[in-house]
């Protein structure tokens, strides 16, 4: 058992848990005896490797970007989630996790979503599995993201304001909690991240593992080495990095990298930097690290990329940063949409904003010609194309 | 503190500490005792309360925005046994106690002469592995929820954790919503009683009116209202409506 990897009591080193209240007892153990039997099962990995496969558009590219690597004197691979089908590796998970609902009996799916990336990846299998969809947004956000909530809807979910708090991501969070409280029987909650009460994060963690799997057999087809030097992912909840990191873990030679949004700088009080601020806590049940005021209140982040604007990490995550096995660093909007313009000039791809942030930390390493580097290119840009015509004036 | 297994019609309120105004708690607590309320849940504000309704939900925001916290409702309290009488439950989530400090918050709940807490997203795993030597040593009761969905062996296994009264949901739900007996919920209130458990019983969530009341009494040794009172501390004069309001629940 990796010291890395979640214990049989639901924990990371001292976190994770399961902190809900009673009323969500039956459903997330119901969740914790079944979801490895039920993923292991032989008739579930054939589906799942099949909509991987022809649904999705796995595997995904491990590509070589040159004039990258010319710039930073490094081998940079990146490793391309964008090009799946909805444009981000939020598809990962929501193909997983529709597939585990219906074996479990569950007619009705309900989802929380910051940018709308997630709740668009919820939607879609949904669609495909013609199964009943609600989808929790902030109200904030569902004003910001008008594209996301037209294809939700187009693919039937009805989507949902979260009108308390915030309203954002972290308060759409929360009304989703509130359904499933309220609908005990008949509903499973798709989380988007590595977070929640065990055992979310852990099967989050398991249908992001795609990513590291792919990139260990691509790596050695390439470089003849299926370890490379760094491997570098952005964290909001922390899911395309736990996918990023999973089999690379216990090879403590790969250093783990995993870049937070620092929005306006990390001591600008705008900010999602969530280990540079945060402090272990208790939210969306579990117990992690988290932005809080002194006496327990959730903070609410900023950053210019929805996806990463929440206060928290996943649980996992709390215990690389802890145990010291990964670095975890920031990167403020400024640099992110300058790495994300970057890439677009040197590469022609323009990357999610999210991504962008992993791009960005590159500028701050230096290297000596030889290294490997990978990089989860997380999502594409499509999302964020107002975001880059407000920034750069285009 | 256990309450008394053999009462019946014990009608306790919950109400947000800082609500309506910073310092409205104390007034609120001494003015429910005379009206007739047999105990007291007094809730202490967190951001992101997930078992709660809109009432509780804006309640916590305006008293957090007032400024209420840990610290100030154990100074607020500080006096509480001179002026209350009645059993004292303080009732909130996890996160704003382990960042007091759980240590720390048993003790003052015993300086203060609180009798138990109510954190709804505290495990039992945690409490037992964790927690539950500190809240003995301090006789501060942990009280446990159980909702339909609660097995029979999880029933009994929370009996034998539990020191005060077992707080029985009258459905599945987050707090707000309004009780219907159906056959399904009477059937789970026998069985509960049937069980023959050690702690007393006492229903909350959906209890608004004398008639919740009373068929959640018929059943448990109390009720618990909650989003109905909070509702009237939103009223202008609410101070003079408490005792009506606490006669007509209880059907005076
Ligand atoms: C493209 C992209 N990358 C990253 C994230 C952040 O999520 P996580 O940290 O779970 O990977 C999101 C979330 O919406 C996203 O859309």
């Amino acid at each position: 058992m990796s010291k890395y990897q979640v214990n049989e009591k639901g924990y990371y080193g001292p976190f994770g848990g399961a902190y809900i209240p009673e009323m969500l007892y039956p459903n997330v153990e119901e969740l914790r005896q079944q979801y490895l039997a039920i993923m292991q099962d032989k008739s579930f990995q054939e589906e799942f490797q099949q909509l991987l496969r022809d649904y999705v558009g796995r595997p995904s590219p491990l590509y070589h970007a040159q004039r990258l690597s010319e710039r930073y004197n490094a081998n940079i691979f990146l490793k391309r989630e964008d090009l799946n089908h909805t444009g981000a590796h939020k598809i990962n998970n929501t193909i997983g996790q529709i597939l585990l609902a219906e074996r479990l009996g569950k007619k009705r799916i309900i989802a929380e979503t910051g940018a709308g990336q997630h709740g668009v990846a919820t939607a879609t299998v949904c669609a495909l599995k013609g199964l009943e969809c609600v989808v929790y947004m902030g109200e904030m956000d569902i004003q910001r993201q008008a594209p996301n909530v037209a294809r939700m809807k187009m693919m039937g979910a009805q989507v949902v304001a979260a009108q308390s708090g915030s309203k954002t991501l972290k308060d759409a969070t929360n009304e989703a909690l509130r359904d499933w409280i309220n609908n005990p029987v008949d509903t499973h909650y798709i989380i988007g991240s590595v977070v929640g009460p065990h055992p979310y994060p852990d099967l989050v963690a398991r249908f992001q593992s795609i990513i590291s799997e792919e990139t260990k057999k691509q790596l050695l087809e390439k470089t003849g080495n299926d370890q490379p030097d760094y491997v570098m992912a952005c964290v909001g909840g922390g899911s395309n990095a736990a996918g990023m990191f999973y089999h690379f873990l216990d090879d403590e030679t790969v250093k783990l990298i995993a870049v937070e949004a620092a929005g306006h700088g990390v001591n600008s009080g705008e900010s999602a930097a969530t280990t540079a601020l945060g402090r272990e806590g208790v939210l969306h049940g579990s117990r992690s690290i988290l932005m809080q005021t002194e006496d327990g209140q959730v903070v609410e982040p900023y950053s210019i990329s929805a996806g990463l604007d929440y206060p928290g990490i996943g649980p996992q995550h709390a215990w690389l940063f802890k145990s010291g096995r990964g670095q975890y660093v920031s990167i403020t909007d400024d640099e992110a949409m300058q790495a994300g313009l970057r890439l677009t000039q040197l590469e022609g791809i323009i990357p999610a904003i999210e991504s962008s942030h992993a791009l960005a930390y590159l500028e701050k390493m230096t290297f000596s010609g030889k290294e490997n580097v990978v990089i989860c290119l997380s999502g594409r840009g499509d999302k964020d194309l107002d975001n880059y015509m407000k920034y750069f004036n285009l | 503190m256990q309450l008394n297994k053999h009462a019946n019609g014990l009608l306790s309120i919950y109400f947000t500490a800082g609500y309506p105004s910073l310092d409205s708690t104390l007034q609120i607590a001494k003015m429910l005792e005379e009206a007739g309320a047999d105990f007291l849940e007094i809730g202490f504000p967190y951001s992101d309360p997930v078992a709660d309704g809109p009432v509780i939900q804006h309640s916590s925001e305006v008293a957090l925005q007032n400024g209420m916290n840990i610290p100030l409702l154990f100074e607020q309290l500080k006096n509480l046994r001179e002026q209350v009488s009645i059993p004292v439950f303080l009732m909130g989530y996890f996160n704003p106690v382990l960042q007091y400090g759980i240590e720390n918050f048993c003790k003052s709940c015993k300086e203060v002469g609180v009798n138990g807490v109510i954190i709804p997203d505290l495990p039992m795993y945690e409490y037992e592995e964790l927690y539950r030597d500190i809240f003995e040593e301090n006789g501060i009761s942990n009280i446990f929820l159980v909702t339909p969905q609660t097995s029979e062996e999880r029933i009994r296994y929370i009996d034998n954790l539990s020191t005060g009264f077992i707080y029985v949901l009258s459905s599945n739900a987050t707090t707000g919503k309004t009780l219907e007996v159906k056959e399904s919920s009477a059937a789970y209130y026998q069985k509960l009683k049937d069980m023959d458990l050690k702690n007393p019983l006492v229903i909350g969530f959906g209890i608004s009116s004398a008639q919740t009341f009373q068929k959640a009494t018929e059943y448990a040794q109390g009720a618990i209202v909650g989003s109905a009172f909070v509702k009237l501390l939103g009223e202008p004069d609410y101070m003079d409506k408490i005792p009506s309001f606490i006669q007509g629940i209880k059907g005076l």
